[in-house]
């Protein structure tokens, strides 16, 4: 069985912070990580692999900087690792994301595709079931458990106030969420394997069968029109009380809003 | 494709057993106030089995129409047959913009009809404006775990789609005795759409209030120091008749429900009272709280972010000052009787 997980790699959102004076992000010195929802899609994928065996490859789209999420996904244990990468995949917003990873994801064999449900620094939880769309594949989101018998997966998929338990035949692809599985730490081994023995193969442009109205930024129906730092509705009283000091205060304030 | 062509909002009409989804109410508020600008009319699209009799709770709320699918196939949720029925709608009436509940079915359901559809998509709006030279839908959403917004445009793909975040926009007083013209939409060989299968529904069960749906919460961090000190934050939410929240920290711990969790990626309340104890306010819980009426905080650090978004702000030991909030607010109403 073929195992494909796309994984992206993103800055540390925890990690984030704004400079108060110009309202910016702080990117220097924040750590890149795997998205962790696609960690846990990657986790499941080994899983599987280690109980009837399969044939697991990551794949990324991004900057030449990706290979090292890639390289942390091999020594975890991934057989094979992708990147795609190219200027003329940049500025792409889901929908040429999703159109380029699909037209990369024909040029492998595979029976399930695994994403993470959203990444951490876009939050749109788009990009897995566009993949699936363009593949004409059916997606099953918002994974909890996830097991296979070859032939087939079957889901428990979340919603709000209930799951489902969904059964779908392979190919298809499954969005997991961090909750799917832990993921496990790299092996020494694997590290060693994973930068002396085993290759990133990158795809380029050129290496792809996607037209050029479906890729970065022209293949883009949506633009960034502009970002900004929210701005908060600013304090109000703030006291150092402790105990009924403190709690008459507040009865206080409450009434005096008719709250209580 | 020529964009005059395309005309009216339409909103995703999310219903689950029957029952719609309390962000549809929110949306047609929100399309009613952007038809008014833009022009046009405000349909709302209800997918479903049997479903006819929800069209007129749809009017009341806004809906100058509702375009029905009412098929055996629709009956539970499934990705490809709702997004086959939903793309037949939207490549039959062109409509200008679509907005969809930014929930479990609206973040599957509308990446695969905007993909189909060749148009673009935003997540998770907190934000919609008409761009005035343009008439563009201006889609503004937080970014980088809520560190950042942005302001997103789809300036020459029709429809302009989003997912809205729940709990952000502002439903309308239903109107009394509205109703609206329904259009029945027949979409052919939708049960061939079924490419999963269900083998089972398992519903939670939660005997307490939706947080969202509270007028009061009384939400605790990890200042709370463990999963015990919450019980006196329910005493004091029993106290204001509200229920009790959470922060992602706390939620992470183990000590709360993740269904309790506010903020980015949990969910986003707009209470008349908000109290937040031992919260420190990371950016991502701010999102997902500061539109509140009334804030309170009570937090030991006096740096913690909580304090710039807060009314009034205490700084001191959550886990003293709760249970004799509670006790003075009970003595507080004895009083009064």
């Amino acid at each position: 069985m073929n195992i494909i997980v796309c994984i992206k790699q993103v800055p540390d959102t925890t990690e984030v912070r704004l400079n108060p004076e110009t309202g910016t992000l702080i990117r220097e010195g924040i750590p890149s990580i795997i998205n962790p929802d696609d960690k846990a899609g990657l986790e499941a994928a080994l899983r599987m692999k280690d109980k009837n065996g399969a044939h697991v490859t990551v794949i990324s789209m991004g900057p030449l900087q990706a290979d090292d999420a890639l390289r942390e996904a091999l020594a975890m244990g991934a057989d094979e690792a992708v990147l795609v990468t190219d200027r003329a995949f940049g500025g792409a917003d889901t929908w040429a994301t999703s159109s380029t990873l699909a037209s990369a994801i024909k040029t492998l064999p595979y029976d399930l595709i695994i994403t993470g449900r959203q990444a951490i620094d876009g939050d749109t939880a788009q990009v897995g079931p566009q993949i699936a769309e363009h593949l004409g594949l059916a997606n099953i989101s918002y994974a909890e458990e996830m097991e296979t018998d070859g032939k087939s997966v079957t889901v428990k998929r979340q919603f709000e106030d209930r799951y489902h338990i969904i059964k779908a035949p392979l190919p298809c692809l499954v969005t997991a969420l961090s909750e799917l599985a832990q993921p496990r730490y790299m092996t020494p081994g694997g590290v060693f394997r994973a930068y002396q023995k085993q290759q990133v193969k990158n795809l380029t442009r050129a290496d792809l069968d996607v037209a050029d109205e479906n890729i970065g930024l022209k293949g883009s129906p949506t633009r960034v029109f502009k970002s900004f730092a929210k701005e908060l509705k600013g304090a109000g009283t703030v006291v150092s009380m402790e105990g009924e000091e403190a709690a008459d205060w507040i009865v206080e304030k409450l009434e005096e809003k008719f709250l209580i | 494709m020529e964009k005059s062509n395309y005309k009216d909002i339409f909103v995703f009409a999310e219903q689950v057993d029957g029952k719609i989804a309390g962000v549809v109410f929110e949306l047609l508020g929100k399309a009613k106030e952007l038809a008014a600008v833009r022009g046009g009319n405000v349909s709302a699209v209800l997918l479903g089995s049997g479903v006819q009799a929800l069209c007129k709770k749809l009017a009341q709320y806004g809906a100058n129409r509702v375009v029905l699918v009412d098929d055996k196939a629709l009956e539970t949720y499934m990705t490809e047959p709702y997004t086959k029925a939903l793309y037949q709608v939207v490549s039959q009436y062109n409509p200008e913009i679509v907005m969809f509940g930014a929930t479990a079915i609206g973040r599957d359901l509308a990446p695969r009809v905007s993909a189909r559809a060749h148009t673009g998509l935003t997540a998770d709006c907190t934000k919609l404006e008409i761009q005035d030279e343009t008439g563009n839908l201006m889609m503004t959403r937080p970014a980088f775990g809520g560190n950042i917004m942005a302001t997103i445009l789809c300036p020459n793909h029709r429809p302009q789609m989003a997912t809205v975040r729940p709990g952000v926009m502002q439903r309308i007083a239903p109107i009394e005795g509205a109703e609206c013209p329904v259009d029945k939409v027949e979409v052919a060989n939708l049960a061939s759409a079924m490419n999963v299968e269900i083998l089972e529904v398992v519903k939670k069960v939660s005997e307490k209030m939706d947080i969202m749906d509270a007028k009061v919460l009384v939400s605790g961090g990890r200042g709370m120091g463990c999963p015990k000190n919450f019980e006196a934050l329910e005493a004091l939410a029993e106290v204001l008749g509200g229920t009790v929240a959470a922060s992602r920290a706390s939620v992470d711990a183990g000590w709360q429900p993740k269904e309790r969790q506010v903020g980015q990626t949990g969910k986003t309340v707009r209470p008349n009272l908000y109290i937040a104890c031992g919260i420190s306010g990371a950016i991502q819980h701010l999102a997902g709280m500061e539109d509140s009426d009334v804030i309170v905080a009570i937090n030991k650090d006096a740096t913690a972010p909580i304090f710039e978004v807060a009314d009034y702000g205490v700084v001191g030991d959550a886990c003293k000052i709760v249970p004799l909030l509670t006790e003075a607010l009970k003595a507080q109403r004895a009083k009064k009787v």
